[in-house]
């Protein structure tokens, strides 16, 4: 029985064993933690530092946290064990984070922060979309659909979320400004299926809704579907962020509006850029760097 | 009577030495899994990355340590992760409002004991099967974190409070010293307080155990309270490592904590195991997590992994109840 337990971890161990390349190169190795692979904004983020990387000649590591702030700790005793030159991080919470750059900047490795922000510790920059700016231009898209009686909804990302606040707050500038009344704020803490019960209680109380803005695709895309189900889709208007996968397929369908496309692929690209261009060349970057968004809807979608 | 007694302690002692047997072959497979590791990356085998190890599992270990109990007596424990983060929440805002670390910590096992409290009179004495329990009693802690929170975490603790997680005794982390604490005390409770082997033998046979006159009700809400504890315990740990009480927290911990139970030989039909076992379950999941890591393997990969890991552990289980 001792020997069927050895037979059995050796099934798993040595497949793995072989299976692993080289892990010591002498050039330049990098690290990118990220909360949550499960989410197909950060594969973007994680694609574009992998194909920057590659296309720099660098190495590079990337860790999921898995949505847990003690795994995003874990991953970064790993990579600080693994001395790599840098560390890229897209924290679970601006909190969490915190602690993630205290280890580092205790092992005086330089951290590059990838959109959430962090509420504390030395970063050399945070790069970041211009969220305000994409929330104002999602208002001002809503606002040009609908009369100014009539009533909209705000679904909102976690609460103290400071990045998708900020688009709430470009969103909400708008619709003051134009006199148009928010009717309904909840937040459905950035999950699809989320987004759809909180829709479906916004219709609920709302019936005569015209148009949400969600500050993520994942919960406009369950929005979406609650709209469906009620039988309103061309009643309710919906405006999501990010511009994932299946944000784009849904305007092409028709069964969304519009989306402030974020450019995580690009952010993940500028990440590595500004992380080499450090380590290479001493260059210090700027504290904020802004990632430009875009408006897309039916008529500019990328081909 | 006299002969009830004998037959339970036979039955009794040839599962726990039977126990101690699957005890070694996770040793051995976390000692193989290990040279594995050390031959693929040089960062692995040195101290600093070893203890890491342990810092990364001591939570999921400790809360491991009381869903063992449970699990002895055949029962089990989803409730984990939801009085996690209720517990370090509560325990967050205690230390924030008043500043007395003190009462936040007796806040957080209090909070965590009635939980264990309330999940074992569920089980024990209102008859409803503890995975069901567990899993209403999961969802209500889970639940009251994130209306008492609002969502919001609860961030930033002053040190004394930040010190059974984050600080060191002559440079050891809490972190390694609370949990190897825990288990040396709960493996002499197991193995030599007649309550450690009334609940192996709950486990075996509770009818029988029964009709020897012993109390199985409380003794099962005893189990369950324990485990409320040990995750509290747990919890402290946690709030204190990441410096923030966060209602999401914990989420997945459960399967974790059964993960480490079972890959460490406890049977999951209750009376078997040892809780050395449980220790090694917990420690191959993290050597794991911290190999492939090392390794550059890809994220989704490690997953597979531990499924796999999980699996073959229950198959070899089964095999050896023939």
């Amino acid at each position: 029985m001792v020997s069927k337990m050895l037979l059995a971890a050796l099934g798993v161990a040595v497949p793995l064993a072989l299976a692993s390349g080289p892990s010591e190169a002498k050039d330049i190795l990098l690290g990118y933690e990220v909360q949550d692979l499960g989410n197909q904004y950060w594969v973007s983020v994680a694609q574009g530092v992998k194909d920057q990387a590659k296309a720099l000649g660098v190495q590079v590591v990337v860790m999921d946290a898995r949505t847990d702030a003690a795994r995003e700790l874990s991953n970064t005793d790993d990579m600080i064990q693994k001395k790599v030159d840098a560390i890229l991080l897209s924290p679970w919470d601006p909190d969490s984070g915190a602690n993630a750059v205290a280890a580092a900047n205790k092992a005086k490795i330089p951290v590059f922060v990838l959109d959430i922000g962090v509420t504390s510790g030395a970063i050399e920059s945070l790069v970041v979309s211009d969220n305000l700016e994409g929330g104002h231009m999602a208002g001002d898209y809503i606002a040009s659909l609908i009369p100014a009686t009539a009533e909209v909804a705000h679904i909102r990302c976690q609460p103290g979320y400071v990045i998708p606040a900020l688009r709430g707050q470009g969103f909400k500038e708008v619709m003051d400004k134009k006199g148009i009344k928010i009717v309904a704020t909840q937040a459905a803490d950035s999950q699809r299926a989320k987004g759809m019960d909180v829709m479906q209680n916004i219709l609920q109380a709302h019936p005569n809704l015209a148009a949400v803005f969600s500050e993520n695709d994942e919960m406009a895309l369950g929005a979406i579907e609650a709209i469906a189900a009620a039988g309103k889709s061309d009643q309710v208007k919906v405006v999501g962020f990010d511009g994932t996968k299946d944000a784009l397929a849904a305007i092409k369908e028709g069964r969304m509006a519009g989306t402030v496309a974020q450019q995580p692929y690009e952010m993940g690209k500028m990440g590595v850029s500004a992380a080499i261009a450090f380590l290479k060349d001493g260059k210090h970057p700027e504290k904020q760097t802004y990632v430009p968004v875009k408006l897309l809807t039916k008529d500019n979608l990328p081909k | 009577m006299m002969s009830n007694i004998g037959q339970a302690s036979t039955v009794k002692t040839g599962r726990v030495s039977l126990g101690r047997l699957r005890g070694t072959g996770s040793l051995i497979a976390l000692l193989l899994i290990m040279v594995v590791f050390s031959l693929s990356s040089s960062a692995f085998l040195q101290i600093n990355n070893l203890m890491n190890i342990i810092v990364q599992v001591a939570v999921i270990a400790v809360i491991a340590s009381g869903s063992m109990f449970v699990i002895l007596t055949g029962g089990i424990d989803l409730s984990v992760g939801g009085v996690l983060a209720l517990s370090g929440v509560l325990a967050a805002s205690v230390v924030h409002g008043t500043g007395s670390s003190a009462l936040a910590i007796a806040t957080c096992l209090g909070v965590s004991l009635c939980f264990g409290l309330l999940a074992g009179a569920l089980v024990a004495y209102g008859r409803i099967p503890p995975f069901v329990c567990t899993l209403g009693t999961m969802s209500i802690a889970r639940g009251v974190a994130f209306v008492y929170s609002g969502g919001i975490p609860i961030s930033g603790f002053p040190a004394a409070f930040r010190f059974p997680g984050a600080g060191y005794v002559a440079g050891v982390p809490m972190m390694v010293i609370i949990p190897i604490v825990i288990y040396v005390i709960l493996y002499f409770v197991l193995r030599s307080t007649p309550f450690g082997k009334i609940v192996y033998a709950i486990g075996s046979n509770e009818e029988a155990t029964r009709l020897t006159g012993i109390n199985t009700r409380k003794y099962k809400l005893i189990v369950y309270a324990l485990a409320g504890l040990l995750t509290g315990i747990g919890a402290l740990l946690y709030i204190a490592r990441i410096n923030s009480g966060h209602p999401g927290s914990g989420n997945g911990y459960e399967l974790n904590a059964i993960a480490a139970v079972v890959i460490g030989g406890t049977s999951l039909s209750g009376g078997r195991g040892s809780i050395v076992g449980t220790m090694i379950g917990a420690l191959i999941m993290g050597v794991i997590s911290n190999g492939l890591n090392l390794m550059n393997i890809d994220p989704y990969f490690q997953n597979v992994v531990l499924g796999a890991v999980i699996i073959l552990a229950v198959m070899i289980d089964q095999h050896s109840q023939k």
